[in-house]
């Protein structure tokens, strides 16, 4: 993250603070209290279920794979003392996070960084110790994590186009499923994944469309205007899906794949091999999508306008900027980008649309742009450990574990909540988002 | 640039915020527009700068006539503007803020280099001490206020609106500001100064317009005394008077004493203040906005947090909540009747029951007689006048005077033993005023207390059986409604009653710090942060 993002992100102790980040702890705002109080109870979960349950046995963790260049051992823990050892951790952080704000200073990030890890750790040796085999691949998980992020990290930065502009977009999940669909169509008609590529993302910039003429022009509640959408594009592609794809799936729903490159050499590079240079087409788009989104943000005169008229429009429109038509393009750009996300799921992932396949991806999308805070790096890494939770749930219920799947398919949205209620940092969107800017 | 404006008018639907005004502000001038809250001045700015499409007249500069259709055409023909509400994004550096809109660019990449430079030179220049880099939600707003005006420097404004820019200033910050703009001045930029702060005005203006009422009152020299600025702001000649018989003294029903009120920031807003009001009588508050009148007004209703007593028939209001105040009969007309006083898209019906809801008439258990809310509407409607559609339109829709008659008709529709009115004719037509004014001598011959809170000294003098002057949060003292026009000028400048009487009449007590008033000897003008007008030193 760049300094000028992270100076948006953490909140301002007190004004004039003058270079110190020590302030009278009464003035720290109420959400700086939050982030130890959230660590307690996380440290306390870990306590109780993690070192109370942990695993008798030895958890392994493989991380080579076959075809690797050379081997790196398989990473075996015991199960107890490592969980007991996480736990103290947890509790030192926690401590160190309480004295913190004792003394009137902010929880610093790389404790919120390192805490984080450690759970995730914790978790991972639990769950896996747990299972019948307590054995799992490293690499494939990742992997597997880092592939079904890839529309996740699209939505987001779709939706972050808009938001950041001012205009809320509820609507990612339609944006997806109708630029999925559009490209099962066109990929099939035409015969070309790519024309595939090009429809969803024509698709998607349609329901864009209808999101910033009734939210911009008419002015009608974006929340309310997205969450139809959804209902429409669902209704709508459920409706064409049985009337005409299924009839004739040779012609309508049997679009081409889109190419996937492993990367000669780099591809067969232990861990990362697999998980970065050995990908489909839309994954590699996602490596130059999120650093040229960040640039756009926050270092062109687009972003300049586009973060103002997020955050102060009026003081936009003084300056001549025109803030609804720059919200219109803002919001069509977006839609342009999740459609990308959206030919994931017709174009690499499976080779054919069925109803309402997305199953609201778009949501968790929407939830890592959130827990990201509206910053395309931050909403990329939320993406990918909301991809990380997914994957972890099937793998999970291929090794047997007793935890009922169902639970970690709550986790992305469990962490959105206790994102948004501060108990991580402080969260804030942009200040105008949601609002209507009326001209006087 | 020398700038004219002529015969300007702005209308608001009926309501004409400005009614042909015209100004010329010659090149290097400090022109002070000064005026009340609710004047039209920051209207007139507005359309000066192309926020607002004048109904009628015409913007010359530099002899030319102009048509602005936005901001930036008013920026283009080099008038900036700093707004009383900053328009500064709280979250972007100083550089960012200064740049956005007229961004230069190193192929596609922003260059806030050139502007950090222009930053610094205009800083420098002027001794802003603004950093380009620092996040303008850090900054003090007298920091950030400069930032507003390095933001129309670098766009080479030659001519300079400062919207009530004291405002949210401390003294010193005030005190740097006026230095600020007499630099400025020397450089050759003309400056539009808006305020109602007395002190800065003559400091600093070369010429004064007065406005009332979105009209032009005069132009007068910053030699002009403070009282007859003063008199000018709030009204020399009498145009309206109320009829009414002398008042009928009852038992004093309500007491106050010892109010005092202090500010979230530790200022006391209110101090240590003592008045009676009787049955039959009515209490007109007098003062320049800001001195205390509307934390009276919220302490009396329970709104604000206040120490010392209240007793209304010897039941003590302070520390009820709202709720218990107006069920100890007390009915209020707030300031803001469409923030306060009305629920704008609710029917003229529902607005009539809006804290009557409760009443037994209009409710039965759970659900509203709908029946008796109307009959209940249609009655008030023919009684006040109030002129709607009918008993179902939306509050919102009607005229501002129609507006408050919905309030004052609400308030006096239940048995009242206090009646407590802020501003109750601002904005208000003639015909209504006349009206409303009607209503409340009424009420004070029924035998109810009524305190009238007004700026405008025509309303004071119509209404008044006694007037209470407030200063600072100071009561100044209490005289009746004989009192010259020049006393009441002097006191809502500072000056205690007897000290007017002792001297005269004759001198500029505006000019002094206020001594001997009561036990009370805390300085004003000491470090506590005042937003209050009329900042007199000696």
């Amino acid at each position: 993250m760049s300094t000028a993002t992270q100076t948006h992100d953490i909140e301002p102790a007190t004004p004039q603070s003058e270079g110190t980040d020590r302030v009278d702890p009464a003035a720290l705002p109420s959400t700086a209290r939050r982030a130890p109080l959230g660590f307690a109870v996380l440290a306390l979960v870990s306590f109780v279920v993690f070192a109370l349950g942990a695993p008798d046995g030895s958890v392994t963790f493989r991380i080579s794979g076959d075809g690797d260049l050379f081997r790196i051992p398989d990473v075996v823990v015991p199960g107890l003392l490592t969980e007991w050892l996480i736990t103290a951790l947890l509790v030192v952080l926690t401590v160190y996070a309480f004295l913190r704000v004792r003394t009137g200073r902010l929880t610093p990030s790389w404790a919120v960084l390192v805490f984080g890890l450690l759970f995730v750790a914790g978790f991972l040796v639990w769950v896996v110790g747990a299972a019948e085999t307590p054995s799992v691949s490293l690499t494939g998980l990742l992997a597997g994590g880092v592939a079904l992020s890839v529309p996740l990290v699209f939505g987001s930065l779709g939706g972050l186009m808009c938001e950041r502009s001012g205009v809320v977009n509820i609507a990612i999940e339609g944006q997806l499923l109708f630029g999925a669909f559009a490209a099962a169509v066109a990929g099939s008609l035409s015969g070309s994944a790519w024309v595939g590529l090009l429809a969803a993302m024509i698709g998607a910039a349609l329901v864009s469309l209808v999101l910033a003429v009734f939210s911009i022009t008419y002015r009608v509640n974006q929340v309310i205007v997205g969450v139809v959408l959804n209902v429409l594009v669902s209704g709508l592609t459920g409706f064409l899906f049985a009337t005409l794809l299924e009839s004739d799936s040779g012609r309508f729903n049997s679009p081409p794949r889109l190419p996937s490159y492993a990367i000669p050499f780099l591809s067969d590079l232990p861990l990362v091999g697999r998980i970065l240079f050995d990908q489909s087409i839309v994954g590699y788009f996602m490596w130059l999508a999120v650093p040229i989104v960040w640039f756009a943000v926050y270092r062109t005169r687009w972003g300049l306008r586009t973060r103002a008229i997020g955050e102060h429009p009026k003081a936009a429109d003084t300056l001549g900027i025109n803030v609804n038509r720059m919200r219109f393009l803002n919001v069509l750009l977006g839609g342009l980008i999740a459609g990308i996300g959206g030919s994931f799921y017709t174009l690499v992932s499976v080779t054919s649309f069925t109803r309402d396949m997305t199953s609201g991806a778009g949501y968790i999308a929407l939830a890592a742009l959130i827990f990201g805070r509206w910053n395309p790096v931050g909403a990329f890494l939320a993406a990918l450990l909301f991809g990380f939770a997914s994957n972890l749930q099937s793998v999970l219920s291929f090794l047997g574990t007793p935890m009922p799947s169902q639970f970690l398919a709550m986790l992305p949205y469990i962490i959105t909540i206790l994102a948004v209620a501060g108990l991580v940092g402080t969260t804030r969107g942009p200040a105008a988002s949601g609002q209507p800017y009326v001209k006087e | 640039m020398k700038l004219e404006l002529r015969e300007i008018t702005k209308k608001f639907g009926s309501f004409a915020a400005n009614r042909d005004v015209s100004l010329t502000v010659e090149p290097g001038e400090i022109h002070c527009l000064l005026g009340e809250n609710g004047a039209g001045k920051s209207t007139l700015m507005n359309v000066l700068y192309g926020l607002y499409r004048p109904t009628s007249g015409e913007i010359l500069v530099d002899g030319e006539p102009v048509e602005f259709s936005g901001p930036s055409d008013a920026l283009h023909r080099g008038i900036g503007m700093v707004h009383q509400h900053f328009m500064l994004v709280p979250v972007f550096t100083v550089a960012e803020n200064v740049a956005l809109g007229s961004e230069t660019r190193k192929g596609v990449t922003l260059d806030l280099e050139t502007t950090r430079r222009r930053i610094r030179e205009i800083s420098d220049q002027y001794g802003f001490a603004v950093d380009p880099d620092a996040v303008v939600e850090d900054l003090p707003v007298g920091v950030q206020q400069r930032v507003e005006i390095i933001k129309a420097l670098v766009r080479d404004a030659q001519l300079l609106i400062l919207d009530e820019p004291t405002a949210v200033l401390t003294p010193k910050e005030t005190d740097e500001l006026l230095a600020i703009m007499r630099q400025l001045k020397a450089d050759g930029t003309s400056i539009v100064f808006i305020s109602h702060k007395l002190r800065e005005v003559r400091e600093v203006s070369d010429v004064i317009t007065v406005i009332r009422r979105g009209e032009v009152v005069g132009s007068v020299s910053p030699e002009a005394s403070t009282s007859e600025l003063a008199a000018m702001m709030v009204g020399r000649e009498v145009s309206l008077t109320v009829d009414k018989q002398p008042a009928q003294v009852g038992e004093q029903t309500l007491v106050v004493e010892d109010l005092t009120v202090v500010g979230d920031n530790g200022v006391t807003l209110l101090d240590n203040l003592s008045l009676s009001v009787s049955q039959g009588e009515i209490l007109a508050v007098a003062g320049v906005q800001g001195n205390g009148q509307v934390e009276f007004v919220e302490a009396l209703l329970g709104l604000r947090k206040a120490s010392g007593s209240i007793r209304l028939e010897s039941q003590e209001l302070v520390g009820r909540s709202v709720r218990q105040v107006l069920d100890a009969g007390v009915g209020f007309v707030p300031e803001d009747r469409s923030t306060d006083g009305l629920v704008g898209p609710f029917s003229v019906a529902e607005n009539l029951v809006l804290d009557l809801y409760k009443d037994p008439r209009f409710h039965s258990g759970p659900s509203l007689k709908q029946k008796e809310i109307r009959a209940n509407a249609e009655q008030r409607i023919k009684e006040f006048d109030i002129r709607t559609a009918s008993a179902a339109a939306h509050a919102s829709t009607l005229s501002g005077g129609n507006q408050q008659k919905i309030v004052v008709a609400r308030e006096l529709s239940r048995p009242l033993k206090l009646f407590v009115a802020s501003q109750i004719t601002r904005g208000v037509d003639v015909g209504s005023i006349e009206f409303i004014h009607d209503r409340i001598v009424a009420e004070r011959d029924n035998g109810v207390p009524v305190i009238i809170v007004s700026t405008e000294l025509d309303e004071v003098y119509g209404l008044a059986d006694r007037i209470a002057v407030f200063f600072h949060g100071r009561l100044m003292g209490i005289v009746g409604p004989e009192t010259p026009r020049e006393t009441l000028g002097q006191m809502m400048a500072g000056a205690t009653e007897e000290e007017v009487r002792s001297q005269g009449g004759l001198a500029h007590p505006g000019l002094q710090p206020p001594e001997n008033s009561g036990t009370d000897s805390t300085d004003h003008d000491g470090d506590a942060v005042s937003n209050l007008p009329w900042e007199e030193q000696a």
